[in-house]
């Protein structure tokens, strides 16, 4: 495996035997994720999002296949090799799974009693880590004392307790209201920036994954459909990390008019071939050229979408326009109508394609889901 | 009514304590250790021996099955080989131990049982060992169920010693049988009933509070 590799599975597969039928859970997962990165897992529930994160730490076994963790093969070890190894890989839950019979600096330094360390060390760390999450004051407090939000705070530090190099995260924020999960999702990020560490998160929230991570995976049904930096899945917005990433437009917009006829209109008018029409598209714009791409009151003579729209001599006007980061690249959409002829329309549409902002027929919210 | 009455209730009283609280010692010890390899064997259990769970599950069975009664009559010979009398006190310690055992493992059991899966999950996701679940997670995180089981299985205890007086146990079923029953000293009878009243009390109070003073959920 290739130094700079973290986490690397090939042909991760894992079946379950369910009340005499087999479940398929993963059907065949390679995955390569690079150290230092925070890996997203998308997908919906039963895609099997859970039992990859799970092989990633022997917490399953999986049927075939190969997983390995900084270097080590999991598959292969013996229990005694993959519990050592365990220690290497810290684990957060959606339930946050802290024992009730200790205070929050007794869970810390559960993991550190696990590997034997002397009592003084546990409570020196321990408290060091609780400080790291921002709960120094609460180390006597028993988990029902503490509110969600600690609660995971405390997961996060009994996590990082055995110094990991590795952070899996299964719904981490799942369970906490939306300020809550901000919280704790900059408390993992900058976990991630200060220690290095490298983090998968599981999570069916697509807005984690925009705001938190620098690639992921799209699982369905065990497989995987997709996977790579998100500042790449953006820029390829029909590619099913893209498409998930930035869901279509609604294929009716104010102003659009009557969204069906309009698209009837520019689809009889592409087959026509020659015919004057109408015809939508939607644009994506990503890196620093997206924020002038949505400022349309300020237009800039320089700005790629205008200067490529001007150079095609076609009448347009501006539909739709949304701006948001998306794993730290900026991102613009925007849905144009083109009106002019057809061979306007065509030279529109290279030139918008030469200039990087992908044109595409808007995608209806069924084909966006297929 | 007897002068002789205090003295006499509050001998029998010592022994009946003595016997409940040298059974329970030895019980509680044991029933744990059973109780967590019933789990553990068990089809979701860390060690998985379906084999040794249906043997152990069957004994424990058996133990549960035989009534008191015939039980303490049954063991006289063992009892006669570990303490080297069948009558008394310490002879009756030997059957009440044996048939308080296989109901404590099964409560510890299902205490166990009780305890999130996650919790266990969350042990092993940090590189614990089966042993380290056990002590760290499962034990600290049932002990008030355990607590409150134990409660339970005293009280279930007392009442047992109540019937090994009928065969020289000792102890305030001894003291009402013979007294009470045999020479138609009703307040004798009373007495020693409520005293069993107080006690029962006395242990289910101390177990609650016990078991609420642990319990931080």
């Amino acid at each position: 495996m290739p130094d700079e590799l973290a986490i690397r599975t090939r042909d991760l597969r894992k079946t379950y035997r369910r009340s005499g039928a087999d479940v398929v859970a993963l059907a065949g997962v390679d995955l390569e994720i690079p150290r230092g990165q925070v890996f997203g897992v998308l997908g919906t529930s039963g895609a099997g999002k859970s039992t990859l994160i799970r092989c990633l730490n022997g917490l399953e076994r999986p049927t075939a296949g190969s997983v390995e963790v900084d270097g080590v093969e999991l598959t292969g070890l013996g229990r005694a090799a993959l519990r050592a190894q365990r220690r290497r890989i810290g684990m957060v839950f959606q339930h946050f799974n802290l024992l009730n019979s200790r205070t929050a600096l007794g869970n810390v330094a559960l993991p550190l009693e696990i590997v034997g360390a002397g009592r003084r060390e546990r409570r020196e760390r321990a408290l060091r880590l609780l400080d790291l999450v921002d709960l120094a004051d609460q180390a006597g407090a028993h988990p029902s004392q503490l509110s969600g939000g600690q609660k995971q705070r405390v997961g996060i530090a009994r996590a990082l307790a055995a110094e990991p190099s590795v952070l899996l995260s299964d719904e981490a924020t799942s369970a906490l209201d939306e300020q809550t999960a901000e919280s704790v999702l900059a408390l993992l990020r900058d976990l991630n920036r200060r220690l290095g560490l490298t983090i998968v998160l599981v999570t069916h929230q697509l807005s984690v994954v925009k705001q938190m991570c620098d690639a992921a995976v799209l699982l369905r049904d065990g497989v995987a459909l997709d996977a790579g930096s998100l500042a790449e899945a953006a820029a390829r917005p029909a590619s099913p990390l893209g498409r998930v990433l930035l869901p279509a437009l609604p294929a009716e917009l104010p102003g659009d008019g009557d969204g069906d006829a309009a698209r009837a209109a520019s689809g009889a008018a592409r087959a026509a071939g020659a015919a004057d029409g109408r015809e939508l598209l939607d644009l994506v714009v990503t890196g620093p050229a997206a924020r002038a791409a949505v400022a349309p009151l300020d237009a800039d003579a320089d700005e790629p979408i205008r200067a490529a729209l001007r150079s095609a001599g076609v009448a347009w006007e501006l539909l739709a326009a949304v701006y948001e980061p998306v794993g730290g690249t900026p991102v613009a959409r925007l849905r144009i109508a083109l009106d002019g002829s057809a061979e306007a329309r065509a030279a529109a549409r290279s030139a918008l394609a030469a200039a990087g902002a992908d044109p595409q027929a808007p995608r209806s919210a069924e084909e966006a889901i297929a | 009514m007897s002068d002789d009455l205090v003295p006499l209730i509050w001998d029998a009283t010592k022994e009946t304590l003595t016997m409940v609280g040298v059974a329970m010692l030895i019980t509680v010890p044991l029933g744990i250790a059973l109780g967590a390899l019933l789990l553990l064997t068990g089809p979701r259990g860390a060690l998985r021996q379906p084999l040794v769970n249906a043997l152990l599950g069957f004994v424990v069975n058996v133990g549960r099955s035989v009534p008191f009664i015939i039980l303490l009559i049954a063991v006289i010979p063992l009892t006669r080989a570990l303490v080297g009398t069948t009558i008394g006190t310490t002879a009756a310690i030997v059957p009440l131990t044996l048939a308080t055992v296989p109901f404590f493992a099964r409560i510890v059991e299902s205490a166990l049982r009780e305890v999130p899966a996650g919790l266990v999950e969350a042990a092993q996701a940090a590189g614990a060992s089966d042993r380290q679940v056990v002590w760290k997670v499962l034990l600290p995180e049932a002990l008030p169920a355990l607590i409150a089981g134990a409660t339970i299985t005293t009280i279930g205890v007392l009442g047992y010693s109540a019937m090994a007086g009928a065969v020289g146990g000792g102890g305030l079923g001894d003291v009402a049988i013979r007294y009470g029953y045999q020479r138609y000293e009703t307040d004798v009878t009373i007495a020693t009933v409520v005293v069993l009243v107080v006690l029962v009390q006395a242990i289910q109070f101390a177990g609650d509070r016990l078991a609420r003073h642990l319990s931080h959920a």
